[in-house]
């Protein structure tokens, strides 16, 4: 009987290694966890998009969860991306921007053109926040809580999808934290 | 004719080539910081093309990357310093070769410990096989001992 069962060891360790490979088919390797989860915004002193005047700091993005999206007129998937934004803010949520290496004069003739859901907007010509935050490909979204701290973060469009089953529920989460 | 497609062809790959080597150039201060630099962005991921290094990859972001590297090694950083701030904004994915830790012990000696258990296992099973064939505890009866005998004897005459 002893024997019997040390000969189901083989089919035991292929059950479970086939269990663990299928498992990474479904995971998507392009999806990098953020490694400033539950860390506060970096940083930053600079101008707003729409006003070269107005220094915008971290402490603007402070008050209320907020999403922040980083975002460039270059950025294919942006475009498909903004109705969705303009959506979420005609809901009341409030959405900050990050102009990610673009050109301003391009950027303000975007907002006109597509309609601006961002309360504010960050001119991040160079990519320095960008570089902070580690951004890597835009779009990029993170979540954050009323007190800066970023508490979530999603690479690519946001979608509907997106929105409803990864935001929103830890976006509500958020708003009746205390 | 042909020996002029050949002639342009060849001008053609000759041109390829300066193409590509002139795709970026930093000033280093010495030979020794040029290697390093290239060590560097040998040993750390691009985040967006993620089976390339840093030195490898065509991307926007590591062009952006291998530009901070140069800086942070013109401000007279060391190269544990350049690596915890790209860990601390890009996590440990950049890092291609992952430190050793607690958590990482099994990445790093699970292989060896995996050689280990089946060298053990080989070595039981060879000893109980050899202990199995060599029945020095088999004794025979009285009339067997004696077949045995007769056996032989027959064998031998």
């Amino acid at each position: 009987m002893k024997r019997r069962l040390i000969l189901l060891i083989p089919l035991v360790l292929f059950l479970g290694m086939a269990v663990f490979l299928f498992k990474g088919l479904y995971l998507n390797p392009s999806e990098l966890p953020s490694a400033l989860i539950d860390k506060p915004l970096p940083a930053f002193a600079l101008p707003a998009v729409n006003d070269p005047g107005r220094i915008l700091t971290q402490a603007d993005f402070k008050g209320k969860p907020a999403l922040v999206n980083v975002w460039g007129t270059w950025c294919v998937a942006c475009r498909e991306e903004h109705p969705v934004l303009n959506a979420l803010k005609e809901q009341g949520i409030t959405i900050y921007g990050i102009n990610y290496k673009d050109d301003n004069a391009s950027a303000l003739k975007w907002l006109q053109e597509f309609h601006n859901p961002y309360q504010l907007d960050v001119r991040d010509d160079k990519g320095s926040l960008g570089l902070d935050l580690g951004v890597y490909g835009a779009p990029e979204t993170y979540l954050i809580d009323s007190k800066g701290v970023i508490r979530y973060k999603h690479v690519g469009i946001v979608s509907q999808q997106v929105w409803r089953d990864e935001l929103a529920p830890r976006y509500q989460q958020l708003m009746e934290a205390p | 004719m042909i020996r002029y497609i050949a002639a342009s062809l060849l001008l053609l790959l000759v041109w390829i080539g300066v193409a590509q080597a002139a795709i970026e150039t930093f000033n280093y201060a010495n030979d020794a910081e040029r290697e390093r630099f290239q060590a560097l962005t040998r040993e750390l991921r691009c985040p967006k093309c993620q089976n390339q290094d840093l030195a490898d990859s065509n991307a926007p972001i590591a062009a952006d990357l291998r530009r901070e590297i140069h800086r942070l090694m013109e401000e007279g950083n060391s190269n544990e310093q350049i690596i915890d701030y790209l860990v601390a904004r890009y996590g440990e994915f950049v890092m291609y070769r992952p430190p050793v830790e607690k958590r990482t012990w099994l990445l790093w000696y699970g292989p060896a410990a995996f050689l280990l258990i089946g060298f053990c296992i080989i070595l039981i099973v060879v000893r109980r096989r050899r202990h199995e064939a060599l029945p020095s505890h088999v004794q025979l009866s009285a009339d067997e001992q004696a077949r045995l005998a007769s056996l032989l004897e027959k064998k031998n005459s």
